[in-house]
């Protein structure tokens, strides 16, 4: 089996280590045997729905995020038929940002999404930064699962009908810094301010994402558990620092 | 008022070191300043020769801790030289007995307090080094440091003369414009890097956007750039290296280069990252008017800034302690590992000092080192984070041991290293902390005494 993987603008949103999370997919599809092709999407190439199974979007310096907003439009209509033909995606930070409708600055002017999860961000006063502790359940069956990472964003988040919360805030600000609410979520495309990078403390997301983009070529998948005592150790750590 | 301000900020720097909480590198300072607002600005006005500034990522302590060897028994210095490098720090090494009969006063600031401390000072010439992606979670952007640069840069007096890294595209756009500019940088493409690492941070044309042509890229994205787009380029380098010999740890030999002139410098520091380093503490001394050969001379004569390159022996083990922040310089340090089979320390901290967010670990190109990792130890407030970061580099989990507690952890790097030699890669604080062990078990002296030596 072959899952493959479409970083958007790698170049120019990665400035969360966004790097890790990729690093995490290929190393738990190498270790069961299984195959990764990368295809990034670089500024002014063109993106065929039909290619990637999985699609990663980071968060970048305001500059480069401005940088790729534009080329980013002339994707919507492809991102959203791949989506709905199976596609998985990971939005983070910036990158979740740039999944809503739109981007409210500080001084009104908007900068426009594409509308993968229904939900618009206006730019807050202070930024919300720290470790951060959530409860996720993602509805397969496995329960609530605790989600850690550290958030850093300005940006305030509020959710539309069309999409639910990832995860509820144990710890830390989440979304807004009130609705007590972090990430968003419509059926396999998340978006989260969670970095630090998100999935190598959360390994049981990274399979959860891994098995949803290859159900989109190869129906049911299960995958065989690995050794992650290292992983559950680490996010153990983040938990109880911050319960601490 | 400042009489009184000094003799109580004195005070607070000897009782600080008698009662064994510090080495009292902040907190006169604080004093200082609390009872005597203007006393940095009055104190660095009574230096017969004024100050010169250092600021940049990566570098900083290092290229002070050069220059003054270079002015060493030429010019009396007051120098925050423990690394204190926010206000508080450099107020302190203002107030202290012996920068009364200083000329000179070299600080290096951190970047966001530059501009504050430029404007306090009046600085003769500030070094504007390389601008990488440092510890976001406390300084916002990259873009915010520059933005605040620039606006520094708008309101300086034209006399005061700029050092910048013409390597650097950001920084040389800060500069641009200023009327007094002393541009250096590497010119030698045979110790390029084949292609410019994942953790450049300025690809794209400052000006236009576009992506950079190289040249050659040096460390990070230090390079001899040119946009093919809008034709923003390196521009011409009035102090550069050449003729460049890494050798490893054991040091860098180099051409120091200056229009028709040039001397040779041998460097004891490891790295090409040392290279830029040791050209922005040139290019301080030539604006001071040292001559090339005191300049090379002084070079050669450091060992090594306090905690950024050190030796330590523990049991039978020889351990090489090297300082690393963020990516740009964590990678080099990767880069001058000598090659076979190797044995390493990760001390990964969190705190302020380091920086809370500690995802720049998953930047650093750990994958090129991780093939030859035998055993790695890893320690720190994140050592669990540390781990999991090497192993997805692909080290063998079953060759890493967690031990979160730095003393112990040094211990077990010795015993695994066997009476060889071991690797020790600390962030900020967890390096202060190993300082202190060693400093216990007289390996090393307190680190304010061996700032000051």
């Amino acid at each position: 089996m072959k899952l493959v993987l479409c970083q958007l603008y790698p170049e120019h949103l990665s400035i969360y280590a966004d790097r890790g999370n990729v690093q995490v997919i290929r190393r738990r599809l190498e270790w069961r045997g299984l195959e990764l092709e990368e295809r990034p999407l670089r500024v002014g190439e063109s993106l065929d729905p039909d290619a990637a199974d999985l699609y990663l979007v980071g968060g970048g310096q305001d500059r480069d995020q401005m940088l790729v907003a534009e080329d980013l439009q002339r994707h919507r209509r492809a991102l959203h038929t791949a989506v709905a033909g199976g596609a998985a995606v990971l939005a983070v930070c910036g990158g979740y940002q740039l999944a809503g409708h739109r981007y409210i600055g500080q001084d009104g002017s908007e900068m426009p999404g594409i509308g993968l999860l229904d939900l618009e961000t206006r730019a807050g006063g202070t930024r919300l930064i720290g470790d951060i502790v959530c409860e996720c359940d993602l509805g397969d069956g496995a329960g609530a699962r605790t989600l850690v990472g550290f958030e850093n964003h300005a940006g305030q988040t509020v959710l539309g009908a069309g999409c639910e919360p990832l995860a509820r805030v144990i710890s830390g600000h989440g979304n807004d810094g009130s609705s007590g609410y972090e990430g968003a979520r419509a059926g396999s495309v998340l978006g989260t301010y969670v970095h630090g990078p998100l999935l190598p403390k959360n390994p049981w997301l990274a399979d959860w994402l891994i098995e949803r983009a290859l159900e989109r070529r190869y129906r049911h998948v299960e995958l065989a558990p690995l050794d992650d005592r290292l992983e559950l150790a680490a996010a153990g750590a983040a938990a109880q620092r911050r319960n601490a | 008022m400042l009489r009184l301000a000094l003799a109580a900020a004195r005070a607070t720097a000897f009782a600080s070191r008698a009662t064994g909480r510090g080495g009292g590198t902040t907190l006169p300072g604080r004093v200082l300043t609390a009872l005597a607002p203007d006393a940095p600005r009055r104190l660095a006005g009574r230096l017969p020769r004024g100050c010169v500034l250092v600021s940049a990522t990566n570098g900083k302590t290092t290229t002070c801790g050069l220059l003054a060897e270079v002015l060493r028994g030429r010019v009396q210095l007051a120098r925050n030289s423990a690394g204190a490098n926010l206000a508080s720090g450099i107020a302190s090494a203002l107030a202290v007995r012996e920068a009364a009969s200083a000329e000179l006063g070299l600080f290096e600031c951190d970047e966001a307090a530059l501009p504050g401390l430029a404007d306090q000072l009046a600085p003769g010439a500030i070094a504007l080094g390389n601008l990488f992606r440092d510890q976001l979670d406390r300084y916002g952007e990259l873009e915010l440091v520059a933005a605040r640069w620039r606006e520094l840069v708008a309101r300086l007096e034209p006399s005061t003369t700029l050092v910048v890294a013409a390597d650097d595209p950001l920084t040389a756009s800060i500069a641009e414009g200023h009327p007094s500019l002393v541009h250096y940088g590497i010119d030698d493409p045979s110790v390029a890097l084949a292609a410019a690492p994942h953790a450049s941070d300025t690809r794209f044309c400052v000006r236009c956007g576009h992506a950079y042509d190289y040249r050659a890229v040096y460390v990070g994205h230090l390079s001899d750039y040119a946009c093919p787009h809008c034709g923003n380029a390196r521009a011409p380098l009035d102090l550069a290296a050449r003729a460049i010999n890494l050798r490893g740890l054991d040091g860098t030999a180099f051409d120091l280069c200056r229009g028709d002139e040039h001397v040779r410098v041998e460097l004891a520091l490891p790295g090409l990252y040392n290279v830029e380093n040791a050209l922005a503490a040139a290019a301080l001394a030539v604006v001071l008017g040292e001559p090339l050969k005191v300049i090379a001379e002084g070079l050669g004569r450091f060992r090594g800034a306090f905690g950024r390159f050190q030796r330590l022996r523990v049991g039978s083990s020889d351990l090489v302690l090297l300082l690393i922040k963020n990516p740009a310089g964590a990678n080099e340090v990767l880069r001058i590992l000598p090659p076979g089979d190797a044995t390493l320390l990760f001390a990964l901290n969190d705190r302020i000092a380091d920086g809370r967010d500690v995802s720049w670990v998953w930047d650093v190109d750990w994958e090129l080192v991780a093939p030859r990792l035998r055993h790695v130890v890893t320690a720190g407030t994140r050592a669990a984070d540390a781990a999991l970061r090497l192993k997805y580099a692909g080290v063998d989990a079953s060759a890493i041991e967690v031990v979160p507690d730095v003393a112990r952890a040094l211990d077990r790097v010795a015993d695994l290293a066997a009476g060889g030699t071991g690797y020790v890669l600390p962030t900020y604080t967890a390096m202060l902390e190993l300082q202190g062990v060693a400093a216990s078990r007289g390996l090393a002296r307190p680190y304010w005494e061996e700032a000051a030596a």
